[in-house]
């Protein structure tokens, strides 16, 4: 890689405006995250993050502002969009793996129809990356059959099969039960640490204790502190954010 | 009962279910893709949906199959066979019959089809966007197989429907089972509940096992979320 390309921010928000009707969710948001950056977005529900989120692939499109990813700004609805989603790994809090198909296919899916991979090749790669998320076992399985864990373990190596440049998770582990959520966080652990690009909205403070390099907390539709997690976790600045630690780390 | 051995009832029967079997297929593909035009992304595509489907369901099928005669045959002159050949009247005329049975029927699986796509929830088509599927295939790949799964019941009933509407099809001279039961009927006043009852029971035969068979691949394919 080239000094260039390396400085080159994978994800680069500016002066990003979203409305929904009256409703102001997204306020001037600046943002740059660089390669390999591990990047937890934290804030009370209604604060915008999901929807900071979804609009970094325009599931949500956005009324003001640019975004680039690796130095390309959003296209327009159509196919050259298409082709930068390809790009771009989403993980949804409902997993959305596709129900009329298994495991495997799910998997498939996409590198077949988008990338025009051999199915013998696809299937390959794909029971390759159950294996790494560990649940090569359920491969001919049908979604329904799984537990949320294994579901969202799925919907992970679904989106890596494209080897997408950055990784975007939406609340991967607000719907699943307690006991489930380690085996979803230890696969993105696991992710983070081999260097992949990753923003990741949760509510898992150990995660992002642990796997994050930069912690942005967001109330009302800003972006409050931008922090690593040591200062953010041992000395948040603002009052929101004390406020919000504080109900959530008493108990 | 004998006097059914006087008249072709199993090739009467027969023109209906070839009847049916085409108008089923040519509405199945027409229906599906005007629901693709109905949730497509596109204004022009939607409009045009919208107003088919609203003008073709609202107006009466005897009107739309005498229309496909006189209108598009007898006034504007498409001949949908060869008019050299022997059998061209009998012909084009089964042809007109079936172009109305799909221009009309293709709106009820329209709908349905519509209604199906709604029971998909919308985190499925955002999963397919995210992965980099364009709109036509999020919808062929991922919605529509699932939409269809869940509208196979309502769908046997427009079966259905349009296995008992192709008796219209009489009204422009097609030999189907109501053009030779009217024949019956004629020649056999003395036994006039016996042919309606004769009739009745080659519909039902038709028709039951229609339903009874959808019913069953509707529950075996079900979607599970």
């Amino acid at each position: 890689m080239t000094a260039a390309a390396a400085a080159t921010p994978m994800i680069r928000m500016s002066g990003v405006d979203k409305f929904f009707g009256p409703l102001h969710v997204l306020r001037n948001i600046d943002l740059e995250v660089p390669k390999g950056q591990v990047v937890v977005v934290l804030g009370p529900s209604g604060s915008g993050k999901s929807t900071l989120c979804r609009t970094i692939n325009r599931l949500e499109p956005i009324d003001k502002g640019t975004i680039e990813v690796d130095g390309q700004p959003l296209p327009a609805e159509g196919r050259a969009l298409a082709k930068l989603r390809a790009e771009v790994g989403m993980v949804f809090q409902q997993f959305n793996l596709f129900a009329h198909k298994t495991i495997v296919e799910n998997v498939m899916l996409a590198p077949v129809r988008v990338r025009g991979v051999g199915k013998d090749e696809a299937r390959r790669t794909a029971l390759e990356l159950l294996e790494r998320v560990g649940i090569a076992t359920q491969a001919d399985k049908y979604p329904a059959q799984l537990s949320g864990g294994q579901q969202q373990r799925a919907a992970i190596a679904r989106a890596l099969a494209m080897r997408p440049k950055v990784m975007l998770f939406d609340e991967p582990t607000s719907a699943l039960d307690p006991e489930m959520v380690q085996e979803v966080l230890d696969v993105m652990t696991t992710l983070a640490a081999e260097g992949m690009t990753m923003l990741v909205v949760t509510h898992e403070m150990g995660f992002a204790r642990k796997a994050a390099d930069r912690v942005l907390f967001m109330a009302d539709g800003e972006v409050v502190e931008d922090a690593t997690p040591e200062e953010f976790f041992g000395a948040p600045k603002s009052a929101r954010a004390r406020d919000f630690l504080g109900k959530i780390l008493t108990h | 009962m004998d006097f059914l051995s006087r008249y072709d009832l199993l090739g009467a029967f027969w023109v209906t279910v070839q009847l049916t079997v085409f108008s089923a297929i040519g509405s199945l593909v027409w229906g599906t893709v005007l629901a693709a035009m109905r949730v497509s992304p596109v204004p022009v595509m939607r409009a045009f949906g919208t107003a088919y489907v609203n003008l073709v369901r609202n107006t009466p099928l005897t009107l739309i199959i005498i229309g496909a005669s006189l209108g598009l045959y007898s006034t504007l002159g498409l001949a949908l066979a060869d008019d050299t050949s022997g059998t061209f009247l009998k012909d084009n005329n089964f042809r007109l019959a079936v172009l109305g049975f799909v221009a009309y029927t293709a709106t009820f699986v329209c709908e349905s089809l519509r209604a199906g796509i709604n029971t998909v929830p919308v985190g499925q088509a955002e999963a397919a966007r995210a992965l980099g599927l364009r709109f036509g295939q999020t919808l062929g790949i991922v919605v529509l197989p699932q939409a269809f799964r869940a509208v196979i019941a309502p769908l046997a009933s427009v079966l259905i429907a349009l296995t008992k509407n192709t008796t219209v099809a009489s009204a422009i001279g097609v030999a189907e089972a109501s053009l030779l039961m009217s024949e019956m009927i004629e020649n056999e006043s003395d036994k006039l509940f016996l042919v309606f009852a004769s009739i009745a029971v080659g519909f039902v035969v038709l028709t039951l096992p229609t339903g009874l068979l959808l019913g069953w691949v509707a529950k075996k394919v079900a979607v599970k979320r």
